[in-house]
Formats: C-alpha cells, sequence, structure tokens
C-alpha cells in the first residue's frame, strides 16, 4: 500500500504529489486506463478513486469486453409494449395484467462458489434477489442453474454439497421457493464451477422504481448490514480474471451472508415503496457502494456530498476506499426526501434495520466523498458508471474446429438389440446428468409463499402472481455447454428453444429473455469468437420467436489456467398463464391415455448425452434448430390445453426420448406401452433433435388432436398408451423395464456420489445424550 | 371467528397461516412480535419460518418475545394455539410443550411430501380427522427431529398426545415417528409438517391440511355453545 506512513491520501494531496507512483496494474487497470482516469480527473486519482475506477472499470461491472456485442440484443428486439424496463436497469420488468408487472433476472456467482462454496452460492442468491428488490417488486421464486466437474471427482463432492446448502440455507430462510434449475456435471467446470441464480419479483406497476438519485437537496440514505472488509476486490479480482493456484488465497474476497438480515431487508424496502417514501433506490451488490452511489447520480445526472465516515463499520479501523470497495452484503441505498427522512427511520427500525443519512443530493455534477472532512473523492460520477472503456477484442475461429465436426458421434458403436437398449436405457438414466436430483431439490424450500404451482423436476416452475385472477408466470433456465462448445451460435439458440419449450409444454404462452452468459477469458480469441457468436445466435432467435431479451448478466475468466469452460450460455425463459390451471403437468396420470410425439426426429447423437455416457464422446454438429416449428409446437400445445386436449406434456431434450418417457412414467409411478416409428428404435430412443415433446391425450380426444397438429403443421407420431399405476415401461419389440427397476437404476445415483453417512441412525428410539 | 396468526422477524409462513385460516371461514388477525397484544383473538397460530433467524437455537429467542407473554397465559388458560414447524420448536422453547426439534438424522434440509397418520382427533385443532386417517403435507425443515426422555415420550403416548405420526419413511429421525404432539388440555398443539402448504389443490401437496383450521373453527363453536 503506497500510502503507509503517510495517512490520508486526499485530494489536496493527490494534486501536490503528482508523479507518485500507484498500484493500478495489481488492481486491474492497464496503463492506457490508468492515463485516461489521469486525464478525466486533470491530476493522480487519490487512492480511494483508484481502487473505484478499478471495480468501476472491471470487467465485471463495466462490460468492457461484451457491450459491443450485447447491443444486438437492443438493436434487433422484437417491438413489445409489455416491456417496463429493459436492458441497463437493475432487471427487466414486463407489464402481465394492468396493474401487475412481473421482474426477473439471472446472475452468476461463478468463482467465490468454487472458493468459498456455501458462501459463494449463499451471497449469489442474496444479491440477484436485491436486484429484484431494487425494481419495486417482492421477491417470490428462485431458479439455480448449477454446473459442476466430473460427478465421481473428489473436488465435486466439496464443492457441490456446499453449493447447494449454500443456496438452501440462505434462499429457505429468505422465504423464497425455489422452483427450478438445472445440475449438469461436465469435466469442463472441474476448476470452475457455474452457480447462476435467476430470481422473479411480482409488483403493482406502480410500484415500479428507478436508481436516479434526483433531487438536489434529497438524503443519501443506506439500508441494512453495517460495512466490513468482506468481498473486497471481489468483483475486480474474483471475477475478472482467470483462476489461478492463489484463487484459493482469497477466501477474504468472498462475501458472507446473513439471510435473516435481507428478509428484514426485503420487508422495509417493500414498506418503503408502499408509502411512497423513496425517490431513488440501488441494491448494493458487486463493487458495493462505489458502484450504487455512482450509479444512481449518473443516472439522475446530478452529484453527490457524501461523509463517509457515517458509515456504519463492523471493523472501525477500515480506510475509506476500504468502505468504498466493501462488498458486504445486505444493503441498500435510497434517495429520501428530506421531509420523509423521519419515516423512513421509524420503518426500518421497526423492522429492526439500520437506516444511516451518509449525505446529500446535489447539482454540481460531482461525486464528492470526505472522510472527516477531507476530501478523499471528487469526480464525474458518469466517468465511473458509464465511460468506461469498451474494447472490441480480437476473435478468432477456435483452431480445432473443423475436426472437432467432422469427429460425429452419429458413427460410433450403438446397441445392437432389445437388451442393449435395455442396458442403455438403464445406464443413462442413471448417469449423473440424467438421474433423480431429489437430493438436491429437497434441500429447497419449493412450499413457501404459498403460490407455487409448479416446481423441479416440472417442465418449468410456475408462481401464482395473483391469487384472486389466477394470474401465474411460468419459468425455465436452460443451457447446453456441449451444443454451444460445438457451435456457439446453434447452441445458444437450443438453450433459448429449450427453455421457449419448457415454459409452451408447462401451459404458458413464452414473454420474455433473461441470459447468463458464462464463457471463459475474452483476452482469448477463440472464446471471444464463442462469445460474439452465442449473442448472435441469442439476438437473432429472440427476434425470430418474438420475445425481447430484458437484462442479464456476462461471467468471463471461467478457465483454470489455459483451459476455458464449455461457452455455456443459460437462458432463461419467463411465460404467463392467465390462470394458474392452465398448467400442464409432464407426468402421465391416466391410464388409458394415448401418448403422442410431437416434432420430428432426425439422426442427432452429436453432443447428446449418449454419446458422452457411453463413449465420452464430444465432436460433431449439435441437432438443427428450428425457432419457427417451436413456435409452432408451441401454439399447438397452446391451443389443445385450451380445448382440454392434453393431460400431460414433457420436452424432450438431453437424452432424447427415453429419457423423456421415463420420467413421464416416474413421475407419477405409470407404466407405457410404446411401439417406436419404423426406422432405427435406438435414433428414435437417443436422438436429441429439438422441438419435440412427448405428450398424452385422454381417450376419445386423439383425433381431436391429431387434426389440430395437422392444422398447426407439426408433425405427430401416435407412440402408445399410458399402462396402470405401476405397469413397466415397455417398447414393444424391443424391451420392457418395471418402474421399480427404472426408479432404482434412476434414484440411486445422486445418494450414492454425494449423501453423506448418517450422523445417528433413523427410528432412534434410545435417550439422546443429557448434554444434547 | 378471529385467527391470529403472530410475525416474528423471520418468520415466513405467516402469509401463508393466515391464507388457511381464511380458506377455512375465518378472519386472519396479524399479531406482532414486539406487541404484547393478543387483539382479542379466538385462537392463534404460530407460523413456520426463520423466528430471529434461529440463531442461538430455534425459536430460543422468540420464545422471549413480548407477544409470547399474553400468549402463554391465554395458552395455559385454554386459547387454542397450532405451532408449524419454526412455531412448534417456539412452543417447545416457551415449554408450552415437551421435548425439543434437534438438526435432522441426516443432516440436511428436507422438503419432501409427507404422509402423516393422525392419532388424535381430541385437540382443538384435530377434531375434523378421524383417528387412523392418513393424510399427505409437506414438510420442509433442517431441525424437525422430535426428541424428549423416554419418560415424557412414555407419557404422551399413554396420555394421547401424540397427535400425528410419520406413517411413511421417517424423515428426520423423530422418535418414535412422531410429528405432532399436544398439550395435557389438547388447545396446545405443535406440529413439524406444514398443513398450511396443504390447503389449495393448485399449490399445495393435497388439501388434507384444511382440517386443521377448519377443526379449531367448529372447536370454538363448540366451546361457545
Amino acid at each position: 500500500m503506497t500510502t503507509i506512513g503517510i495517512g490520508l491520501d486526499t485530494v489536496e494531496r493527490a494534486q501536490s504529489t503528482p508523479e507518485e507512483l500507484q498500484p493500478y496494474e495489481e488492481l486491474g487497470l492497464r496503463a492506457e486506463e490508468y492515463e485516461r482516469i489521469r486525464e478525466i480527473l486533470g491530476r493522480r486519482p487519490t487512492e480511494s478513486e483508484l481502487a473505484m475506477y478499478s471495480i468501476m472499470w472491471s470487467e465485471h461491472c463495466s462490460y468492457k469486453s461484451s457491450k459491443v456485442h450485447l447491443r444486438q440484443f437492443s438493436e434487433k428486439a422484437p417491438p413489445s409494449d409489455a416491456l417496463l424496463a429493459g436492458i441497463g436497469e437493475n432487471a427487466g420488468v414486463v407489464k402481465v395484467a394492468d396493474d401487475l408487472a412481473v421482474t426477473f433476472k439471472i446472475e452468476s456467482h461463478n468463482h467465490p462458489s468454487y472458493v468459498e462454496p456455501y458462501q459463494g452460492a449463499a451471497t449469489g442468491v442474496g444479491g440477484i434477489v436485491r436486484d429484484i428488490l431494487a425494481m419495486g417488486a417482492r421477491p417470490v421464486a428462485v431458479l439455480d442453474p448449477l454446473r459442476f466437474g466430473a460427478a465421481h471427482d473428489p473436488d465435486t463432492a466439496r464443492v457441490l454439497p456446499g453449493v447447494v446448502s449454500g443456496i438452501g440455507g440462505y434462499g429457505n430462510r429468505l422465504g423464497l421457493p425455489t422452483i427450478g434449475g438445472e445440475i449438469v456435471f461436465d469435466p469442463s467446470y472441474q476448476g470452475n464451477p457455474l452457480v447462476n441464480a435467476l430470481c422473479v419479483g411480482v409488483m403493482p406497476v406502480r410500484r415500479l422504481q428507478r436508481k436516479a438519485a434526483s433531487g438536489p437537496g434529497n438524503i443519501v440514505v443506506l439500508l441494512g448490514a453495517k460495512t466490513g472488509r468482506d468481498g473486497i476486490g471481489g468483483v475486480s479480482v474474483l471475477a475478472s480474471s482467470a483462476f489461478s493456484r492463489e484463487s484459493e488465497q482469497r477466501r477474504p474476497a468472498v462475501q458472507v451472508g446473513d439471510p435473516f438480515l435481507e428478509k428484514l431487508l426485503i420487508e422495509t424496502c417493500l414498506e418503503l415503496y408502499e408509502a411512497d417514501l423513496v425517490v431513488g433506490v440501488q441494491d448494493l451488490g458487486g463493487a458495493g457502494l462505489t458502484c450504487a452511489l455512482s450509479e444512481t447520480a449518473a443516472d439522475a445526472g446530478t452529484g453527490m456530498d457524501v461523509r463517509l465516515e457515517k458509515v456504519p463499520l463492523r471493523e472501525p479501523s477500515m480506510a475509506p476506499h476500504e468502505v468504498l470497495a466493501s462488498e458486504s452484503q445486505e444493503r441498500m441505498l435510497l434517495i429520501v426526501a428530506p421531509e420523509h427522512l423521519d419515516a423512513v427511520k421509524q420503518t426500518a427500525d421497526r423492522w429492526g434495520v439500520t437506516a444511516t443519512s451518509i449525505g446529500v443530493v446535489t447539482d454540481t455534477g460531482r461525486l464528492k466523498i470526505t472522510w472527516y472532512g477531507e476530501t478523499v473523492v471528487d469526480l464525474p460520477p458518469a466517468s465511473l458508471a458509464d465511460d468506461g472503456p469498451v474494447y472490441a477484442r480480437p476473435m478468432r475461429e477456435p483452431g480445432d474446429r473443423v475436426l472437432l465436426h467432422a469427429d460425429r458421434a452419429e458413427t460410433l458403436p450403438r446397441p445392437v438389440d432389445g437388451d442393449a437398449l435395455r442396458e442403455t436405457v438403464l445406464r443413462m438414466v442413471a448417469s449423473p446428468n440424467l438421474c433423480d436430483k431429489s437430493w438436491v431439490t429437497e434441500q429447497y424450500d419449493r412450499y413457501v409463499l404459498g403460490n407455487t404451482v409448479a416446481a423441479q423436476p416440472e417442465n418449468a416452475g410456475i408462481i401464482r402472481v395473483d391469487e384472486e385472477t389466477g394470474l401465474s408466470v411460468a419459468v425455465s433456465v436452460d443451457g447446453n455447454g456441449r451444443y454451444t462448445r460445438l457451435d456457439p451460435y446453434t447452441g445458444a439458440q437450443l438453450a433459448l428453444a429449450e427453455a421457449y419449450r419448457n415454459v409452451a409444454v408447462a401451459g404458458a404462452t413464452p414473454l420474455a429473455v433473461t441470459n447468463c452468459l458464462n464463457f471463459g477469458s475474452p483476452e482469448d480469441p477463440a472464446v471471444m469468437w464463442q462469445f460474439a457468436e452465442a449473442v448472435r445466435g441469442l439476438a437473432d432467435g429472440c427476434a425470430t420467436l418474438g420475445i425481447p431479451v430484458t437484462g442479464g448478466n456476462v461471467s468471463f475468466y471461467n478457465s483454470t489456467g489455459a483451459a476455458a469452460i464449455n461457452p455455456t450460455p443459460i437462458v432463461g425463459v419467463l411465460g404467463v398463464l392467465e390462470h394458474a390451471e392452465q398448467r400442464i403437468p409432464m407426468g402421465f396420470a391416466e391410464a388409458g391415455d394415448i401418448i403422442f410425439l410431437l416434432g420430428e426426429t432426425r439422426e442427432e447423437l452429436s453432443g447428446s448425452e449418449w454419446a458422452w455416457v457411453t463413449h465420452g464422446h464430444l465432436g460433431g454438429l449439435p441437432p438443427k434448430v428450428d425457432l419457427l416449428a417451436e413456435r409452432r409446437l408451441s401454439d399447438v400445445i397452446r391451443a389443445a390445453n385450451q380445448l382440454g386436449l392434453l393431460r400431460t406434456a414433457h420436452d424432450l431434450s438431453d437424452g432424447g426420448l427415453a429419457q423423456a418417457l421415463a420420467e413421464a412414467c416416474l413421475r407419477n409411478g405409470y407404466g407405457a406401452t410404446v411401439q417406436l416409428p419404423s426406422g432405427s428404435a435406438f435414433v428414435h430412443l437417443f436422438s436429441e433433435s429439438a422441438g419435440r415433446a412427448v405428450v398424452s391425450v385422454p381417450l376419445g380426444l386423439e383425433k381431436a388432436f391429431t387434426n389440430l397438429c395437422e392444422e398447426h403443421e407439426v408433425p405427430w407420431q401416435g407412440l402408445g398408451v399410458v399402462g396402470n399405476a405401476g405397469a413397466p415401461l415397455e417398447v414393444a419389440g424391443e424391451f420392457t423395464i418395471p418402474l421399480a427397476e427404472l426408479r432404482q437404476a434412476w434414484e440411486a445415483t445422486m445418494p450414492a456420489l454425494f449423501a453423506t453417512p448418517l450422523a445417528q441412525p433413523l427410528d432412534d428410539d434410545t435417550e439422546p445424550p443429557a448434554a444434547a | 371467528m378471529k385467527v391470529g396468526v403472530v410475525t416474528f422477524p423471520g418468520s415466513l409462513d405467516d402469509g401463508d397461516a393466515a391464507r388457511a385460516v381464511r380458506l377455512a371461514g375465518a378472519e386472519p388477525v396479524r399479531l406482532w412480535h414486539a406487541e404484547p397484544d393478543l387483539r382479542g383473538v379466538d385462537a392463534v397460530v404460530l407460523p413456520g419460518g426463520f423466528s430471529y433467524g434461529d440463531y442461538l437455537r430455534c425459536g430460543a429467542i422468540a420464545r422471549f418475545a413480548p407477544v409470547m407473554e399474553p400468549l402463554a397465559d391465554a395458552a395455559e388458560a385454554g386459547l387454542p394455539v397450532l405451532g408449524i414447524c419454526n412455531g412448534f420448536q417456539v412452543l417447545c422453547e416457551a415449554h408450552l410443550l415437551p421435548g425439543a426439534l434437534t438438526r435432522n438424522a441426516h443432516l440436511h434440509f428436507r422438503n419432501r411430501d409427507v404422509r402423516l397418520r393422525i392419532e388424535s382427533n381430541h385437540t382443538a385443532w384435530t377434531t375434523g380427522y378421524d383417528v387412523d386417517q392418513e393424510i399427505v403435507v409437506p414438510l420442509k425443515s433442517g431441525e424437525g427431529r422430535y426428541v424428549a426422555d423416554q419418560a415424557t415420550l412414555d407419557e404422551l403416548e399413554a396420555t394421547g398426545r401424540v397427535v400425528a405420526r410419520y406413517a411413511g419413511p421417517n424423515p428426520n429421525g423423530s422418535m418414535r415417528d412422531i410429528a405432532a404432539i399436544s398439550n395435557a388440555a389438547g388447545n396446545v398443539v405443535g406440529i413439524m409438517p406444514h398443513p398450511e402448504h396443504a390447503v389449495e389443490a393448485l399449490t399445495g401437496a393435497s388439501t388434507d391440511g384444511l382440517s386443521f383450521f377448519t377443526s379449531v373453527l367448529k372447536h370454538l363453536a363448540g366451546a361457545a355453545a
């Protein structure tokens, strides 16, 4: 630290010591970026200012490598009058009824979750929840797409249980149902798990909040937790550079969460919004006060005088630059008119939350921060928030692309007869990516708030947002890193198609998109090319499907050493159901119902779960994507559902038809007898062609249903009938698997991998130890 | 009929308890932890959640909340009180019910639809059930393992105060599969699973839980008659 022994680095001092060396490189700034800061300020930055620029100009906060590409989401977006707030706000807001809006956004917390799985995942949930809260909404549900290294790797046994308890430990205590997500294993995530979290919120339209610190004379209030040294450098250090061995020593850079306080913060903020007591609000997440102060002032085009010593500290010895950089959790920044200050403090006090005036909005256009009377920061806030560097990074197609595409999975050895197919089905349902995930999802509360209409393992999570009208929203998050590795443009569209399809087969009309783009280092031209292609694919796809991207998050530097993760865009699609009763469950529910396969099956095995599980193979081209066919599928499901022609529907994705049938049977314990169409039984069972779903139709309605399919130009195949409860899954002429055997294979994997031996036996009738 | 629902800081299922009360046909009245006032209610639900963050020990701080003072007195005098999940933990900490709820034997939070067998319909909250009736309600807790010393367990059994047991596999290691118990008078009941999350077909595990809330109304009507 340059200032040790010198004292406080004030603006005055910076002016008088222009040539003092500053550790900008250690803070992640490049020489030319440092020069620009000096230009903006007309002097060298103070220690505090340097810290602020290093944070706000980091990849995580400034999107400096991704900005030039992300513009497509706005430029190509289909016109939508439902969008009340879009990209650039804390979260996108979509109007779903005259007076009701829904907000949703997804974010990553990948790096912290590797360093410290429990707190990393917990604060990931906490962070996205505050984004939603900052829009004026009550958070109502969470979904968690997760990626881990190989299931059998010992480090996965460290990371996964920690991440899962972190998500549960925070989300459950906060009173938010977890209604969906994904758990995928792949060795490319070994040193770099992905922990993404999506939060959904609901609000009356009139309660929409803005972050602008408008109105000179208004008071800047810090609400919530005390500020400590936790999380300092989280975004600039952890999230903005590649992983190395030293990362493990960066534990202090991971924040520590207190879900109890966040719950109180939610109730406090909602009461303040309802009473119309705040002018502007911004959550404190990555980059802490630095980000909140500069963004709120920049958004309003105002200035701010902040007395930093008023910030309640957990550790009194903190220096001003540490207070500004701290990522302590459970804090919100409010802009309050002076006449409402007492009322704000009373509400906070009622909930036991600290509210502290730390400054005032000015018309100077300068963010001026003092520390016990001495000025340590004096800068134009937009230079931090909006004018960060923007790079058009070099891009190059990965050198192995041609060879990768030539190495097709369609040429791999296949099961040769019915017995071999039977074995393959059992092996596939037991594989880590396809097996039952109850061991994880039972650790999440899915009931709290009493509005959960559907939760994992259903196609999409469904939350009732209006108890009187029954209006509900469905959300699904999907992504397939293998597909994106093979072809990023198609892979991103396949992720979009799957999320869209999941929402549609759950009975909802898809409405809006959020995304979390997890990639390797942007300084690697091959990664940058993957990123650009994926963004282009997603933007084009959203335009074709007619649903806008409302916001999202980019996570770069997901690599260990030189090895990047499979590029993993996670796409969240939100849809609407006019009434919760329109939901379509996935599991067969009535013996005698007729089973149909919708969509076209091609011989598409490259990138498939089958190729990976049975051959450890990844090569070729991913399945073809036809977004217009996805739209038709979605339309026919909706039309059939409205006419009462559908009992159940389940999308086909990883593992193909075999997996979809197994899941539809196991959900409620009904068997099925199916006859595959002519051609290779193996291809019908394991191809991962997109745009397909398996549905069951009450007996007698099948003609009406197939007529509707013809009308919508959706290919259909009669597959068979739903069996009795407890009947086996039978594929005529190939094999029969008793449900108990199928269930055993499907359910045993996760507990065998991750359950710890019981600390005490169940059914314990003995006396507890006296000292318990 | 008015049924109070207490909100402690960290209560999470208070809204759900209030909804269940409403669906049962009564008027829910929200009670605030910091006010020693029961506002003239005819019965009280202590809802699920993590009161005061469940720091120190589940329910240990809530037990000292100002609202608990009049509540404990009223419970002793016969006011029907139902503690669900965290509310059960609070009742045990307040010594309105015997025993304690400890960490699940498998050490994980567990959310699962569980089958319960009703063992007693002589309490204020279970008159609408038949003895041996099986119901399905969600369980969602990390510290739901009911423990007590052998003498207490024997006494609970002997006096018909085991209100419900887990009928399927024991999900948390509770002694003698106990899911719910009552005090000697039968007006105070603690239950670990969540009947308030089984009151609507669209959102619940079933609608089997509603009878807890209609039972108490019948009980109150009977007492008034």
